[in-house]
């Protein structure tokens, strides 16, 4: 039976991609390891081989289709002795949508308890809003968070000669998720630097640098290698204007990603915005569009306090509205009421954004408003917008992905009991990762995370509805 | 940064200080400024050690007693703009940088004219003006900041040489051999000076280190290395002029190992009972670092008063220093909240 060739994931996040190019025609041999096609995604442009060995069949979906969805069947192959009659015996090529939900197939048990949930959501448009103090007129793009965060970095360094970015993998490999990419070429080796793979070492060499006047930009591949960086980070850069008496500071930023990606199970799917901003010292930033991710590290790189920036894998490829501005600065340590709501306040950031908007829009339907809070910056935290909104409405919500014990949630639970008991007409409800290692398999995954219908549930929960 | 032309460990050679006797000599004028230098910081430790048995200074402390002659000796092969950077037994690294008596003695006794305003302690003190970088309670952490500071002077093109101070002990850190990796890689203009006391708190070297000659821990990275007889100040003088002038050529890092001795214990704490007294008592006897420059001074007709008027001054910078340090007040209320960012 002729087999079928299906658009492959290149990426553990990797939802979609443009078939760029054909290699071989329709009845040309094919060897397995052949080259047949090329697919471009939002990072790179990728080959792809032939596991199978004989004729190409017939090719399905044509070069220079845009967004094929992963595990679309692309062509058919036949195998030796097979003709073009065939190819009718291939499987029916399932609607490529279809095919991306269904796979794997344990993600439909898993479905029942939570129907609404969504896995991988893309960012509603709603969110790309500017800041609300961008001038009347301005233009905007329409960019990834990728492109957002590669424009404030260039941006810096073409203002500054003293910031540079290091890290494994950011030059000449044009970064490890290409949000560095084009860096090498326009800034040279002597501002770019690949390092060896050694995050203590490199942390405090960045932290070192930067207690000489520098102003360092230190990737971390993700954040979960940053726990071999821990101590640079926090007794070096952290501690060290205090220890000085005022005399020494250390001006730099870490960032890459946080939290979890998809698939790649507990050792590299850590949210680590309750550690970083427990730390007196450190600013943390966990920004969740593309303007605020371009503004808010442009004003990290500004700052002169050691800031971690924290962003998120599965938010790289989307896409955002971004101020035309020749300097777009997102004040640090202000949070931002994304949509107006009146019935509950959701608080959240980074990715948990994705499913705080969305159970917004499911509650909408249901008749409650919730009014989404995007905290933006962990530390120092925005307390009187939270606060503000909850006089409002009575209600709170908190959405994190990472664990409840000692969380952001937690934090923002106390500080809203703290300053705005008397308001309040229910206990602050928590949405939070689960209180497990993140599992690989697909299904505990995804329960693993939170989800759109948990948000929705908490909201309800707190509204007595 | 592009990697220049690797050198490998042979070419640039392994030295060994043992055995190849020669020192060169000191001019009178260094002799007197080492003997005064060295006499600073013993009279100030001792002073110190006598300040925390009255209450005065709390915490750790952990005094430079026995090895002066590496600061000092180091110090002299520096030029301005030349950065240092070590770890917690600092005391001395930060009188040899020219730092305050006063504000060195005032920072242990947690005041508020002290160079950290009593925030730092004994660990942790700076001053961007002297290029004193610190003072780094977590042993081995100053390795690799110490290497960041050789990369800003890289980066800048500048030629000044960053020094990063470590011990024994610290020396068996891994980030001490991601720091001789990168620093090697990019040949960053670091020297690193091991001050092998023999003793990682109460952990003698040879119970702690499968390879006791630290100036060949470098030799995987292709860093060339030397030991140095840390006791006596020419020599230290000498291995650093070399060293110094290696980094300052672009050549890359640099390891010194520094043999040197701590008379007293690692902390004030320490009962250091796995030694003997003998061998204390020995090396302060045949190798004492001011005890040679004296003698050889006296050899070479300084006369007695000389050296005494040398000391008198000492202790009167050191007297200073103690009372400042026990009038001075303690930081205001108000300067808790201060300094946590800028």
């Amino acid at each position: 039976m002729p087999i079928q060739v299906l658009m492959p994931a290149l990426s553990p996040t990797m939802e979609k991609g443009n078939l760029a190019k054909w290699l071989k025609k329709e009845g040309e041999t094919i060897k397995s390891g052949d080259v047949i096609a090329e697919i471009e995604t939002d990072k790179a442009t990728m080959e792809v081989e032939a596991t199978d060995e004989g004729t190409l069949g017939k090719i399905l979906i044509p070069e220079g289709t845009a967004d094929v969805a992963v595990n679309t069947p692309i062509a058919t192959i036949l195998a030796d002795g097979e003709s073009a009659a065939d190819l009718a015996k291939a499987p029916a090529p399932a609607a490529p949508q279809k095919a991306a939900e269904s796979a794997p197939p344990a993600e439909a048990k898993a479905e029942a308890p939570q129907p609404k949930a969504a896995h991988h959501p893309t960012a509603p448009a709603a969110v790309s809003e500017p800041e609300p103090d961008v001038p009347e007129g301005t233009e905007f793009v329409t960019q990834t968070i990728r492109e957002a965060l590669r424009d404030a970095m260039a941006e810096e360094m073409r203002r500054d000669g003293d910031v540079f970015v290091m890290g494994e993998e950011v030059a000449e490999y044009q970064g490890a998720y290409k949000v560095t990419q084009g860096l090498l070429q326009e800034f040279g080796a002597r501002r770019v630097i690949d390092t060896p793979i050694t995050e203590h070492g490199f942390a405090g060499v960045g932290v070192g640098a930067a207690m000489a006047g520098l102003k360092p930009i230190v990737e971390f591949m993700t954040f979960n290698f940053a726990m071999q960086a821990m101590d640079q980070i926090i007794n070096s850069a952290a501690k060290t204007l205090y220890m000085s008496g005022g005399q020494m500071g250390c001006s730099i930023v870490f960032r890459g990603p946080n939290g979890a990606a998809a698939r790649v199970a507990a050792q590299h799917s850590q949210d680590y915005s309750a550690w970083y901003s427990q730390i007196p010292g450190l600013k943390v930033i966990a920004p969740f569009s593309a303007a605020d991710y371009k503004g808010l590290l442009k004003a990290a790189i500004r700052d002169p306090n050691p800031v971690i920036f924290l962003e998120n894998e599965v938010l790289y490829g989307h896409t955002g509205e971004v101020p035309k501005l020749d300097d777009y600065i997102v004040p640090i340590g202000k949070a931002r009421v994304v949509r107006k709501g009146k019935d509950v306040t959701i608080v959240s950031w980074s990715n948990g954004m994705t499913y705080a908007l969305k159970a917004a829009e499911e509650l909408a339907k249901e008749g409650i408003e919730a009014e989404v809070v995007d905290l933006r910056t962990l530390r120092p935290m925005d307390t009187e917008t939270i606060v503000e909104s909850v006089k409002k409405t009575g209600r709170a919500v908190t959405v994190e992905e990472g664990w409840q014990q000692n969380g952001v949630g937690a934090e923002i639970a106390a500080r809203i009991m703290e300053h705005a008991f008397d308001y309040l007409d229910a206990p602050v409800a928590r949405v939070s990762g689960k209180d497990v290692p993140m599992p690989y398999a697909a299904n505990l995954e995804k329960l693993a995370l939170p989800s759109v219908a948990e948000v929705v549930e908490a909201a309800k929960a707190v509204s007595y509805r | 940064m592009a990697a220049p032309k690797k050198n490998t460990a042979k070419e640039a050679g392994l030295e060994h200080a043992k055995g190849n006797g020669s020192v060169p000599e000191f001019s009178k004028e260094q002799e007197l400024k080492a003997l005064r230098d060295m006499l600073l910081i013993r009279r100030f430790e001792e002073k110190a050690g006598q300040l925390y048995g009255m209450g005065a200074i709390g915490g750790f402390c952990h005094l430079y007693i026995g090895q002066e002659a590496v600061v000092v000796g180091m110090q002299m092969a520096l030029k301005k703009g030349d950065q240092v950077i070590t770890g917690y037994r600092d005391h001395g690294h930060m009188l040899a940088c020219g730092m305050e008596a006063k504000g060195v003695m005032a920072e242990l006794t947690g005041r508020r004219g002290g160079y950290s305003k009593g925030k730092g302690g004994s660990m942790h003190m700076f001053s961007l003006a002297e290029h004193f970088y610190g003072g780094h309670g977590i042993v081995g952490a100053q390795v690799s900041l110490g290497t960041g500071l050789a990369f800003a002077n890289r980066y800048r093109g500048n030629d000044s040489v960053s020094l990063a101070y470590f011990g024994d002990g610290a020396a068996n850190q891994g980030q001490v051999y991601e720091s001789f990796n990168m620093a090697e890689l990019w040949k960053l203009p670091v020297v690193y000076v091991i001050e092998n006391n023999r003793y990682a708190m109460g952990t003698s070297v040879t119970r702690s280190s499968a390879q006791t000659d630290f100036s060949k821990r470098g030799a995987s990275f292709n860093i060339p290395g030397k030991q140095v007889d840390g006791m006596d100040v020419r020599a230290v003088k000498a291995a650093g002029d070399e060293a110094v002038a290696w980094c300052r050529d672009g050549k890359g890092p640099y390891i010194l190992e520094m043999q040197t001795y701590r008379y007293r214990g690692h902390s004030m704490s320490d009962p250091a009972k796995y030694r003997t007294r003998e061998e204390v008592e020995k090396v302060r006897h045949d190798q004492d670092p001011i005890e040679q420059v004296r003698n050889r001074l006296l050899a070479a007709k300084v006369s007695e008063q000389d050296l005494k008027n040398i000391d008198a001054e000492v202790r009167e910078i050191v007297n200073e220093a103690a009372d400042f340090a026990q009038h001075d007040p303690e930081p205001d209320v108000s300067e808790l909240y201060t300094d946590v960012y800028r």
